[in-house]
């Protein structure tokens, strides 16, 4: 399914993906488009994750998953064994459910993805991680800790630290998977703000269990449901004009 | 008391007399516990009373001049810990040096590495390593390792690095085969085992979203390990590297068999030595006369000591890491 208007960063072609022989993704067909923030939505156990797994092959890291079919993204398919992983993932920047900051100091975090591929002088590491931390709103809040531990931040200021971290290596795409399900409102909210103010730039693709925090997020949306995608369109549509009755009976709350 | 009432007031008097059975119980439980716990302190404090009250004899003749002195002259009546306390920390220095790195590359090649099919089999065999009995270790030491190091190892080390300004000093003398070295060689044989365990539990234990967050970052394995799991498992990498060197400091039927028993101090790491421990076994029986004995027990003591600082050094160095680093929430 094509979103009407944009050409699609990542196309997803026939995508299966296999946890040793059960069938966790049963062809997905799917084009998210760039500079703009896709939301998927469904049931646990719907697969919406494991097609976020695909777009950095994180999955390639457990024996027994699989993924066939063709993820083109700018007209390469990373499936293809040819791929460097490496590459493709400081191209594809991701987000965790519960804040992954590394046991080293806040700036040493960010600087951590810049030196795996650029050499930096003193002064331009300074400014690309002060501008990461300005990006996710966190520069007010820590620019006088900097030396300090990046696990000495509260868990919202964490997770916030882990996407300047991905922003920092400037990644083209920035996947998300349920990144403020773990956190408090207030800092939930924060975490919103900061993925509608990113939009500009990057191609985000957002995995959640919370139906009013995909609305309030994002340009398009991708209903998932028994590893299938059932819908997929601007959100505005998904949400109060669903063509299909299992996306209508999911948004309205009917199970799930 | 609320319970109580409410135990009453169902009018089942038999009730309130399980409870007190129950505070009974439980309160004998935990003195029984306490007694317990309270044993080892017993323990560790008769054991430290009597070295010491054994090792005084000998102290109070030698002084501090037991720790220097280099003469262990039972017929004389000389008697000085400094050759055995070398050998002790040269061939547990040498364990480590070659156990550490070893265990490092064995658990990164298990955990990161290893297809998934041959992980347990390999896994099983390093702790079937920790299991063989020590005498094993030194009779394979004196049968296999020592024609091997005096035909083959030793010579060439002395030729390549014995010219060698200050180290050449370490390799300096004729291939006996039996020595610091080849001791300190077994006893790498016998910590890696648990060094090894204790480090892939503590890489297996990071959690996967860390992890995944390293690779997701484009980070290769080693960089992964690097960043990531070695600064999240430091607390068990020390603690394996602990538990190893306390096995090394120790170990007694090993090295008695394969570093010479000889009372000498040399510079070069092929001559034959002694150990704290193996010169408790070999000379305990024959020890006569209460200076001897108490000169064996005062070298007890220095062991006891030895064992003591490296279990405190470990404490100290974990504490200063955890506020900085520390565990993952």
């Amino acid at each position: 399914m094509t979103a009407p208007g944009s050409a699609g960063k990542i196309e997803v072609r026939g995508l299966r993906f296999y946890y040793g022989t059960f069938e966790a993704l049963r062809g997905v067909d799917l084009a998210i488009p760039d500079r703009s923030v896709t939301a998927i939505i469904g049931p646990s156990g719907c697969g919406k994750s494991t097609l976020l797994r695909v777009f950095n092959r994180i999955y390639a890291l457990y024996p027994g998953q699989r993924a066939h079919g063709t993820v083109l993204m700018d007209g390469t398919d990373i499936l293809d064994d040819a791929v460097d992983v490496t590459r493709l993932r400081a191209r594809v920047g991701m987000v965790f459910q519960k804040p992954t900051p590394f046991p080293m100091s806040i700036y040493d975090n960010i600087a951590f993805g810049m030196r795996l591929y650029e050499r930096l002088g003193r002064a331009d590491m300074d400014e690309r991680v002060e501008s990461a931390l300005r990006k996710a709103g966190l520069w007010a809040e820590v620019k006088d800790k900097l030396r300090q531990s990046g696990l000495s931040l509260s868990g919202g200021q964490q997770q916030r630290l882990c996407i300047a971290r991905a922003i920092a290596v400037r990644p083209e795409v920035i996947l998300l998977d349920e990144p403020a399900s773990a956190l408090d409102p207030v800092s939930a909210s924060h975490i919103e703000n900061l993925v509608c103010e990113l939009r500009r730039d990057y191609c985000i693709v957002i995995v959640t269990h919370n139906l009013q925090q995909a609305a309030r997020t994002s340009d398009y949306t991708a209903f998932m449901f028994l590893g299938e995608l059932v819908e997929f369109g601007h959100t505005d549509l998904v949400f109060t004009r669903p063509r299909d009755p299992r996306t209508q009976q999911y948004v309205t709350g009917r199970f799930g | 008391m609320d319970i109580e009432e409410a135990v009453s007031r169902t009018g089942k008097g038999t009730f309130e007399a399980r409870a007190r059975a129950h505070r009974a119980a439980d309160g004998g439980f935990s003195r029984l516990t306490a007694a317990a716990a309270a044993l080892v302190l017993v323990l560790l404090g008769g054991v430290v009373a009597a070295l010491v009250a054994g090792a005084a004899p000998a102290l109070g003749r030698f002084g501090g001049g037991f720790l220097t002195s280099i003469s262990w002259n039972p017929v004389t009546g000389q008697f000085g810990a400094l050759p055995a306390l070398a050998g002790t920390l040269i061939t547990s220095a040498i364990a480590m040096l070659v156990a550490v790195p070893l265990s490092f590359g064995v658990t990164f090649f298990l955990t990161e590495l290893c297809p998934h099919r041959l992980r347990r089999p390999i896994g099983t065999a390093i702790e079937l390593l920790a299991a063989i009995p020590s005498i094993i270790y030194g009779i394979w030491g004196l049968f296999v390792l020592v024609p091997l190091m005096q035909a083959h190892v030793e010579p060439v080390l002395t030729r390549l690095l014995g010219p060698l300004p200050l180290i050449g000093a370490l390799f300096q003398g004729a291939p006996y085969g039996i020595g610091l070295l080849t001791a300190g060689l077994v006893l790498a044989g016998m910590v890696l085992p648990y060094a090894a365990t204790v480090m892939c539990d503590a890489f297996e234990q990071v959690p996967a979203a860390f992890r995944e967050s390293a690779y997701a970052l484009g980070c290769t394995r080693l960089e992964v390990v690097r960043a990531v799991v070695i600064p999240y498992s430091r607390r068990s990498i020390v603690g394996g590297v602990m538990l190893g060197l306390g096995r090394a400091l120790g170990e007694t039927m090993a090295v008695t068999f394969v570093i010479g028993n000889a009372h000498r101090l040399s510079a070069s790491l092929l001559a034959p030595g002694t150990t704290i421990a193996a010169t408790l076994a070999n000379e305990f029986t024959e020890a006569s006369g209460g200076l001897y004995t108490s000169a064996l027990l005062a070298l007890g003591l220095v062991l006891l000591g030895i064992s003591l600082a490296v279990l405190a050094t470990a404490k100290l160095m974990l504490r200063r890491d955890t506020p900085a680093g520390g565990r993952p929430r």
